[in-house]
């Protein structure tokens, strides 16, 4: 486990190629008592093995360092823009010649998300973000950073729809909103990268820190306020904790999306009416008032309040109707790139900062494994369609890998995991040549005896329909 | 004043007669519209003009004495002539039939006929003030049969002719009414009721006018409207008409009251159904709706719809020998003290010898409502609205009169509520005519198409599609009202056009908002179409998704395997292809050639091989041989594969 003790950040106002480096490592490398020299000795080391790869390569330099005790990674976001992040190598664990490259991939996406929340929410983003960051249970989710969509039907759909509009409208000043609901996404008027980002920070960092009053009381034991007569439940989670408090500070937390060529600072004011959380985004040139905030919830909370319920009930109907609410037949991780969709039904309960799986963690790191091999063969393009069973007895594993869409399909018997080796190379090998498939028994015309087309896949798309 | 002020104006062709004078006596009909010039009893001739020309006839008759009364019954049939208190003399005007006079004195002895009503083209009821007698003529024979009659003391008697009603005026102080509806052959009481009067006169004497009752017909129901004038002693200050409605069965009930707010001599006008006051003295008129509920007054209690308003100005042209073509029409005179006002919404001049009908003008009480809430409810209650409805639309969405989203959405909301009504209850005649005409126990009558239906493609052409071309409105401004209309026909459960669709995807294409989009396909809010599909796919070169989009669209079309198969190839996914026509079952009908052409454009030889394969085994399969058909047209591809693999990697014939 790694925790942040030292961080260090050198950056001029400007965006340009100055240099600026973000950097951090574990506190068990040096001794506390020369922790300033130890930060500079340690960027230079970082810098000097970049500038000494890139004698090899121009244009990539190392992505990793690894030694007996540790792993150290660097990227290189932007021009000049450096993260390092060094990570201890678990007790135990054999030391690995290969690399593990799979693993590497995992962690280089950690680390670009600590970029992009660092750049996200400047203030309170990044090191909230550090301390819920528990490498060891970093799993498939986490490489695939995707945002799950709440499934909802049309009409509800058109509502929110609405309801955005008319605040905007209202309210001129919001540049744009985002709408959740039980910590899934429904609407967003931020493009899709920077709502990944967001997306990120409010479900680990800003939506767990706020959970405590719901998990003690349930929404309905809140306490309802008052605004134009009108009993509502809604509340800042960023912001003022009480209009009425004459001390109320009206600071938000600024965070930066990048438009087409520049990046844009706004205040994120994240307003919660139970299990709805709607997100205004404004721009962070104008000082935001007591008079506009109470503005915002006389609109904002009766109207938020009512379309909640209305989505609720519209919900439990669904889920009814469609059977959602039984335990579910397969077990499947969806992930789709064109729109960032995730969805899992081996992770149950998000808790602030981890999943829970209900597959053993040894199955996760194989999935994880064959996840990143199918990141490598992608690359190849010969056929987008790709489709691993691994038959072990009792464990089968489908994994569909159609660009953009991955779906990861489990029919698993939670006994004797361990036993499970799996080999990437014969599995990936099996994808390209189509005439030592069929002699493997694998006829590529006959992947639909596996109930598979690709466009069923499509079909399968759960978090879209509102019959599923 | 501009012609934005005035919303009430008279026709524009008046019936036009010769105006009354000691010569000339002028009568009107209200059951048939006729006005008849009387000159000299008759003798010198006597012109009937009608609201068409057909029903204008002229002709003499003897002067027999001065004519109280002259009406022709339904379809100018027969004529009626009171000339008497005692008797009506009728002449026959149906052909061949003898055209001499014959005369019908009232049954009941010492009465004096007040008047008489045709209520069908050979049924006549003499009103007296004795009572009410209902006869049958029968011309070939020149006499009259009675049917029936009822004896009740009559003050004055009013008649409707659109539903043939005729209500009495008893009792001392008139103000007990006593309605009779008569139907070919019946009379039927129906439930008398009394005129609350607001004050008593002692001692008791006739206080109810007839010149302050008015029967009409507003919104289906007959109603008596009552014009209540300001007393000192009650609390109102002001006038205000009591509207009682009468149903066909059952007792009055005192439905609305209209607040004149102003005292004076009033005349009462039912045009569109629309109550139309108006005030001499001031030279103007309100307008009320019955069916607009006012939010902050008692129910039923209806303040004046629009500020009062003069009736637009007239000029009359100058006609006759005397015109010359240069002279300026002359203004007529409004409100003047000639004027005659008769039910629903005529309005006669006997000084000036013309007869109007009134109307309602719309389009200025689009500026004159400010709340455009109410303003759709009143309009969709009116005859002509279809393209004031419009304009209003228009006029929300565009220039500095611009509504906010709210405005927008209870404007579709309203709209599309009646744009359901009238698909439902279609729906259910279609349903109720399906089922055969035996099962439903009474005849459904086709629901109308009114003006107030506006539907999607109304709204596409006057609104919509140049609204989404303005420049100078925001795009966010654009999207959010498209998606409002849709969300509102959502709301009712009308199916939306894809023309609407088209116009958001181009919305949202033209400003990059791909995003958007995606979103929006992802909940289904653009519903799947073919045409749909095929435009997502157009879009692949400037957002990748869209390819993957239109895919998943066509699949769940499930009727379009054939542009998933042309799309899949035209990508180069020959095997994809080959699964996607397998797994819909269309496999042993699909052209080998078109699938080797795909998998030779890859020049992948093991992909060839592949596809190669697979159609030799369908071919043994089907046929027996896994050789291809000569008019499958597959010799190149064979020479091709020999070429590659070799003549051995051919799939051999199985030998039995």
């Amino acid at each position: 486990m790694i925790s942040p003790r030292m961080t260090l950040r050198m950056q001029e106002k400007q965006y340009t190629s100055s240099l600026l480096i973000f950097f951090i490592y574990n506190p068990s490398f040096g001794p506390q008592e020369s922790e300033v020299e130890n930060k500079i000795r340690n960027v230079g080391l970082c810098e000097a093995i970049v500038q000494f790869t890139r004698t090899f390569c121009q244009t990539k330099p190392a992505k990793s360092l690894h030694t007996q005790k540790n792993r150290q990674f660097f990227f290189e976001q932007e021009d000049s823009f450096w993260i390092v992040m060094v990570v201890r190598n678990p007790m135990g664990e054999e030391p690995n010649k290969d690399g593990k490259p799979q693993e590497e991939e995992g962690i280089l996406v950690v680390l670009i998300l600590c970029y992009s929340l660092f750049f996200l929410a400047m203030e309170a983003g990044l090191l909230q973000y550090l301390q819920t960051l528990h490498l060891q249970s970093r799993d498939l989710l986490d490489v695939f950073g995707g945002i799950a969509l709440f499934p909802l039907d049309k009409k509800s759909y058109l509502k929110i729809q609405s309801f955005v509009n008319r605040v905007e409208e209202s309210l001129s000043l919001i540049k744009c909103t985002a709408f959740l609901y039980n910590d899934q996404l429904i609407w967003s008027g931020l493009e899709q990268d920077n709502m990944r980002i967001l997306y990120k920070y409010l479900t680990t960092s800003l939506f767990p820190r706020h959970s405590e009053p719901e998990l003690a009381g349930r929404d309905s034991a809140l306490r309802p306020e008052v605004a134009r007569n009108l009993l509502h439940y809604g509340r800042f989670l960023t912001g003022p904790a009480n209009l009425k408090d004459p001390e109320a500070k009206f600071r938000f937390p600024r965070i930066f999306v990048n438009t087409e060529d520049s990046y844009e600072e706004l205040h994120l004011i994240v307003y919660k009416a139970m299990s709805a959380a709607v997100c205004f985004m404004i721009s962070a040139s104008v000082e935001l008032t007591r008079e506009f905030c109470e503005q915002l919830v006389g609109l904002v909370g009766p109207q938020l309040t009512l379309l909640v319920s209305d989505i609720c009930e519209q919900y439990n109907v669904n889920r009814r109707i469609s059977g959602l609410d039984k335990e579910p037949q397969f077990k499947f991780i969806y992930f789709n790139h064109m729109n960032l969709a995730e969805k899992s039904t081996i992770h149950m309960r998000k808790t602030p900062s981890v999943f829970l799986t209900s597959v053993h963690p040894d199955l996760m790191k194989i999935l994880g494994d064959i996840n990143c091999d199918f990141a490598r063969v992608i690359t190849l393009n010969y056929n987008p369609i790709r489709v691993i069973t691994l038959n072990y007895n009792p464990i089968r594993v489908i994994t569909l890998n159609y660009n953009p869409i991955r779906v990861i399909t489990l029919n698993y018997n939670p006994i004797r995991v361990s036993s499970l080796n799996y080999n990437p190379i014969r599995v990936s090998s099996l994808n390209y040549n189509p005439i030592r498939v069929s002699s493997l028994n694998y006829n590529p015309i006959r992947v639909s005896s596996l109930n598979y087309n690709p466009i069923r896949v499509s079909s399968l798309r759960p978090s879209f329909d509102s019959s599923l | 004043m501009s012609e934005e002020h005035y919303y009430l104006e008279l026709c524009e062709n008046p019936v036009q007669f010769e105006n009354a004078s000691s010569v000339n006596n002028v009568f009107f009909d209200e059951a048939n519209k006729q006005v008849f010039a009387v000159r000299s009893g008759g003798a010198t001739g006597v012109v009937v003009k009608g609201p068409e020309d057909k029903s204008s006839v002229a002709f003499r008759m003897d002067d027999k004495g001065e004519v109280k009364c002259i009406k022709f019954s339904i379809g100018n049939k027969i004529l009626a002539v009171q000339r008497t208190p005692k008797s009506v003399d009728f002449i026959n005007f149906i052909p061949d039939y003898p055209h001499l006079e014959f005369s019908q004195e009232c049954k009941m002895k010492n009465a004096s006929i007040l008047g008489f009503c045709w209520t069908n083209w050979n049924e006549i009821v003499f009103i007296t003030d004795q009572g009410i007698e209902f006869y049958q003529v029968l011309p070939d024979k020149r006499s009259l049969k009675l049917l029936k009659s009822q004896s009740i003391n009559v003050n004055w008697y009013m008649y409707c002719p659109e539903t043939a009603v005729i209500l009495l005026s008893t009792t001392f102080q008139g103000n007990v009414l006593q309605p009779f509806a008569f139907k070919s052959g019946t009379m039927s009481k129906m439930s008398k009721f009394e005129i609350e009067l607001p004050v008593v006169p002692k001692p008791a004497k006739l206080n109810l006018s007839e010149r302050d009752i008015a029967v009409a017909n507003i919104y289906g129901q007959l109603y008596v409207m009552y014009l209540k004038h300001h007393s000192r002693t009650t609390d109102s200050p002001c006038a205000e008409v009591v509207l009682y409605q009468l149903p066909r069965e059952g007792s009055v009930k005192k439905t609305n009251v209209l607040k004149l707010n102003t005292t004076g001599k009033f005349a009462l006008n039912v045009v569109d159904n629309l109550v139309v006051v108006h005030h001499q003295s001031t030279q103007t008129s309100i307008i009320f709706d019955i069916k607009l509920r006012e939010p902050d007054c008692a129910l039923n209690v209806h303040q004046p719809v629009l500020p009062p308003r003069s009736i637009h100005p007239y000029r009359i042209p100058l006609t006759g020998p005397s015109a010359v073509p240069s002279q300026p029409p002359v203004p007529c005179e409004l409100y003047s003290s000639s004027w005659s006002v008769f039910q629903p919404d005529i309005i006669i001049s006997a000084s000036e010898g013309y007869q109007w009908y009134l109307q309602v003008k719309l389009p200025p009480t689009v500026n004159l409502l400010q709340d455009k809430g109410k303003l759709i409810d009143f309009l969709l209650r009116r005859r002509d609205c279809k393209m004031v409805i419009l304009s209003v639309c228009s006029q929300m969405l565009n220039g500095e009169d611009k509504g906010s989203l709210t405005v927008v959405a209870t404007v579709f909301d309203k709209l599309n509520q009646v744009f359901k009504e009238y698909l439902e209850a279609e729906q259910t005649y279609t349903v109720a005519m399906e089922s055969g005409p035996s099962r439903g126990s009474t005849a459904r009558e086709r629901p109308v198409r009114t003006q107030a239906v506006i539907d999607q493609s109304d709204m596409y052409t006057h609104v919509l599609s140049s609204f989404t071309e303005k420049k100078d409105i925001s795009h966010k401004f654009i999207i959010a009202v498209l998606m409002e209309y849709i969300r509102s026909l959502n709301q009712v459960q009308i199916t939306v056009q894809h023309y609407l669709y088209e116009l958001v995807i181009k919305t949202l294409v033209h400003h990059s908002l791909f995003y958007m989009l995606h979103q929006f396909l992802q909940y289904h809010v653009l519903s799947d179409s073919k045409p749909l599909a095929c435009l997502l796919l157009s879009l692949e070169g400037t957002y990748p998704a869209a390819h993957q989009l239109s895919l998943d669209m066509l699949k769940r079309l499930s009727t379009a395997n054939d542009e998933i198969v042309e799309v899949l190839l035209s990508k180069q996914q020959v095997l994809g292809a080959l699964r996607f026509i397998r797994s819909v079952g269309g496999n042993d009908n699909i052209s080998a050639r078109k699938f080797l052409d795909a998998a030779l454009q890859t020049a992948d030889q093991m992909l060839f091989y592949t596809i190669f394969r697979f159609f030799e085994q369908r071919n043994l399969r089907l046929r027996g041989s896994p050789c291809f058909n000569l008019g499958e047209h597959c010799e190149e591809h064979v020479v091709y594969f020999k070429q590659v693999f070799g003549e051995q990697a051919l799939m051999k014939q199985a030998t039995v």
